[in-house]
C-alpha cells in the first residue's frame, strides 16, 4: 500500500427502479453485501472494477445509456453504492463522503447554473461552497476563462445567453476553482462545436501536464478517447468490456487491410456502433 | 476551530446567492411585495367591514388590530417557510442541485445559510406591510412593545425553521409534486394556529394540534406586545414554548433532511437523466 489510488473502484453495483418503496424497502436489503438487483430493476453500473493512478488520463468509453454517468455519480458522493466499494485517494465515498467531496469536483454533460445569474455570480456561489475566497475566485476565473477562450464581457451576463459552448467552459472552470485532485470530467465536450471542443482537450491535458490532476472522463467520441487518455475503459450495458491503452486495445484485434481504429475495437467488441461525434445529450445512440 | 469558520464562510454563500437572484428578478420581487401588502390590507379591512355590518356594537378599532396582527405575523412565518422549504425545489428547478448537495459542506452550514437569508428577507417584508397597514389605518404603535415582537418574531422563527426543514424533504423524496405538498403543512399550520380568530372557537380536538403550533405562540405573544403594550418580561410564558420547539424541531429536522438525502442518493432521485 505504498501508493494511493485516485479512484479505486470494486465490483461496484448501480441500479435503478424495481420493486422499491418509497421509504426504500428494497434497497435496505442491498446494503447486506447482497448486490443482486430487485425484480424489475434496471441495472446501471454491473460489478464494474477499475483502478485509476494519480495523476492518469482515465476514459470510460461506451455508448448512451451504458452506466458512464451514474459510475461518476458513484464516485461523486452523488449516488450510493448498491454493492462493491469505491474509494477516492483512500476514502471510502459512503464512509467518508466530506472527504471525498473535498478532493473532487465534477463537470455534466448539462451545464447547470442559475441561468439569470451570470457567470462570476456563478462561480463565486461554486466557490465559496469549497472555501475559495471572493477576491481569489475573482482573479482565477478570469485567467481560467481567458485560457479557455471566453471573452471577458460575457463573464457578468446572465448564463441563460450565452452558447452551449461558452456555459460548459464555466461549468470546467467552476470545476477547477476548488483545485481538485480528482476531476471527473462526464462528456465534456458533447454538443459542443468543432473549435471549443478543441479548446476544452486542450485544456485537459495542459491542466494534468501543468498541476498533476487526475482526470477521469467520459466519452463517446473515440478521437477524443484516444487522443486524450492514457488508459480507457470501453462500458457496455453497465459492464466494463475492455480495459488497456489505446495502443494495446487495438491491438486486440486484427483487421484486414487498414490499421484497426477504436471505433472497430468497440464494434468488435459489442457489436454497437458508437453515437455520432456532434450528437446532442438525450439523443438515442445505437 | 478553522473548520467553524470555514463553515460559516460557506453558508454566507448561500445568503449572497439568494440575495443575487433577488437582485435579478427585481420586478418579481416588487409584484411580490404589493401582492402581500394588499393582501394583509384586505384581511385587516375585514374589521372595519364588521363594524358596520354589526351595527354599532363592535369596535372595528380593535378587530382591525387583532387581524393586522394575525396577518403580518403570518407572513412573516410563511415567507420563512416558502424560502425554506424551496431549498431544494429553487435548485431542482436551475438544475444545480447537485453541484450543491456534492460539496465538501455540512448540511447544517447549508441549512444555516439559506435561513439567515429567509430570516432577513421576511423581517424586511413585515416591516413594510407593518408600514402599510399603519399608515392605511391610522395607527400610531406608540404603546406597542415593539422589541418585544421582534424578540417573538426571532424566538417563533427558531421553530418555523425546523417545521420547514422538514417540509424541504418533501422535493427530495418527490421529485414532481414535492413542491406543492409544502403548501399542505402551511395550511393546515394557518388553520389551527388563531391567525385571524382565537383558538378556542375550534372545535376540541382541532385546538390540541393549536398547542402543538408555534404560530399559536407567536401570534399570541405578538397580539400581547402590539395591543396591549404587555412588556417584555411578562412575555416570557410565549418565548419559552417557541425555544423549546426550535430546540426539538430543527435538530429533528436536519436528522430528517440527512435521511432523505441519503434515500435519494440510494434511489437516484437527485437528478432526473443525464
Ligand atoms: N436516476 C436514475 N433513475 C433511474 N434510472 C436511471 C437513473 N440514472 C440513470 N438511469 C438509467 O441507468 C442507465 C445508465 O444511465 P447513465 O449512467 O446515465 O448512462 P450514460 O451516462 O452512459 O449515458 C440508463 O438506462 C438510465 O436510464
Ligand atoms: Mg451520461
Amino acid at each position: 500500500m505504498n501508493e494511493v489510488l485516485a479512484i479505486d473502484v470494486e465490483n461496484a453495483v448501480k441500479f435503478f427502479g424495481g420493486n422499491s418503496r418509497w421509504w426504500g424497502g428494497a434497497n435496505a436489503s442491498r446494503l447486506n453485501g447482497g448486490s443482486s438487483a430487485p425484480a424489475g430493476a434496471k441495472v446501471a453500473v454491473d460489478h464494474v472494477s477499475l483502478q485509476v493512478r494519480r495523476g492518469e488520463i482515465f476514459g470510460v468509453l461506451g455508448p448512451n445509456g451504458s452506466g458512464k454517468s451514474t459510475l461518476i455519480r458513484l464516485i461523486a458522493t452523488l449516488l450510493i453504492p448498491d454493492g462493491g466499494r469505491v474509494t477516492v485517494f483512500g476514502h471510502d465515498v459512503t464512509a467518508e463522503p466530506r472527504k471525498v467531496q473535498s478532493l473532487i469536483n465534477r463537470v455534466s454533460v448539462e451545464a447547470s447554473f442559475f441561468k439569470k445569474l451570470s457567470p462570476m455570480e456563478n462561480l463565486q456561489y461554486g466557490a465559496r461552497l469549497y472555501g475559495v475566497s471572493a477576491g481569489e475566485t475573482t482573479a482565477r476565473v478570469l485567467e481560467i476563462l481567458a485560457r479557455l477562450g471566453l471573452d471577458e464581457k460575457s463573464i457578468y451576463r446572465p448564463m441563460e445567453e450565452m452558447s452551449r459552448g461558452m456555459q460548459q467552459k464555466v461549468a470546467i472552470a467552476r470545476a477547477l476553482l476548488s483545485k481538485p485532485s480528482l476531476l471527473l470530467l462526464d462528456e465534456p465536450t458533447t454538443g459542443l462545436d468543432p473549435r471549443s471542443k478543441r479548446d476544452v482537450q486542450k485544456f485537459v491535458r495542459e491542466l494534468r501536464d501543468a498541476q498533476g490532476t487526475t482526470i477521469l472522463l467520459t466519452t463517446h467520441d473515440m478521437i477524443e478517447a484516444e487522443a486524450l487518455c492514457d488508459r480507457i475503459a470501453i462500458i457496455d450495458g453497465g459492464k466494463i468490456v475492455a480495459l488497456n491503452t489505446p495502443g494495446k486495445l487495438k491491438s486486440l484485434i486484427r483487421h484486414n487491410g487498414h490499421a484497426p481504429t477504436l471505433e472497430d475495437v468497440f464494434l468488435e467488441l459489442t457489436g454497437k456502433q458508437l453515437a455520432a461525434e456532434d450528437e446532442m445529450p438525450g439523443a438515442l445512440a445505437i | 476551530m478553522t473548520t467553524m469558520a470555514q463553515e460559516f464562510k460557506a453558508s454566507y454563500a448561500f445568503i449572497e446567492r439568494n440575495f443575487n437572484i433577488v437582485k435579478r428578478y427585481w420586478a418579481w420581487e416588487l409584484v411580490w411585495l404589493v401582492y402581500t401588502v394588499a393582501n394583509s390590507l384586505a384581511v385587516s379591512y375585514i374589521g372595519l367591514g364588521f363594524e358596520k355590518l354589526g351595527g354599532g356594537g363592535l369596535d372595528g378599532k380593535y378587530f382591525v388590530l387583532y387581524l393586522a396582527v394575525g396577518t403580518i405575523v403570518w407572513r412573516y412565518l410563511s415567507v420563512i417557510f416558502y424560502w425554506v422549504t424551496d431549498l431544494v425545489g429553487l435548485e431542482r428547478w436551475e438544475g444545480t442541485i447537485e453541484y450543491t448537495l456534492m460539496a465538501p459542506i455540512t448540511r447544517f452550514t447549508h441549512m444555516a445559510g439559506q435561513t439567515a437569508f429567509a430570516v432577513v428577507y421576511s423581517l424586511i417584508h413585515t416591516a413594510v406591510v407593518l408600514a402599510a397597514t399603519m399608515a392605511f389605518f391610522n395607527i400610531t404603535l406608540a404603546k406597542a412593545n415593539l422589541w418585544g415582537f421582534l424578540l417573538l418574531l426571532i424566538a417563533g422563527s427558531l421553530s418555523f425553521i425546523g417545521i420547514s426543514i422538514v417540509g424541504a424533504v418533501l422535493p427530495l423524496l418527490f421529485p414532481e409534486r414535492g413542491s406543492q405538498m409544502t403548501h399542505l403543512i402551511i395550511a393546515m399550520l394557518l388553520l389551527v394556529s388563531g391567525v385571524y380568530y382565537p383558538v378556542e372557537v375550534l372545535p376540541q380536538w382541532l385546538q390540541v394540534f393549536s398547542w402543538l403550533s408555534p404560530a399559536t405562540y407567536v401570534i399570541d405573544g405578538a397580539r400581547a406586545a402590539l395591543l396591549d403594550g404587555a412588556p417584555t418580561p411578562s412575555l416570557w410564558g410565549y418565548v419559552w414554548p417557541l425555544l423549546i420547539m426550535g430546540a426539538i424541531a430543527i435538530p429533528a429536522g436536519l436528522r430528517i433532511f440527512h435521511w432523505a438525502e441519503a434515500y435519494a442518493k440510494r434511489t437516484g432521485k437527485l437528478h432526473r437523466n443525464g
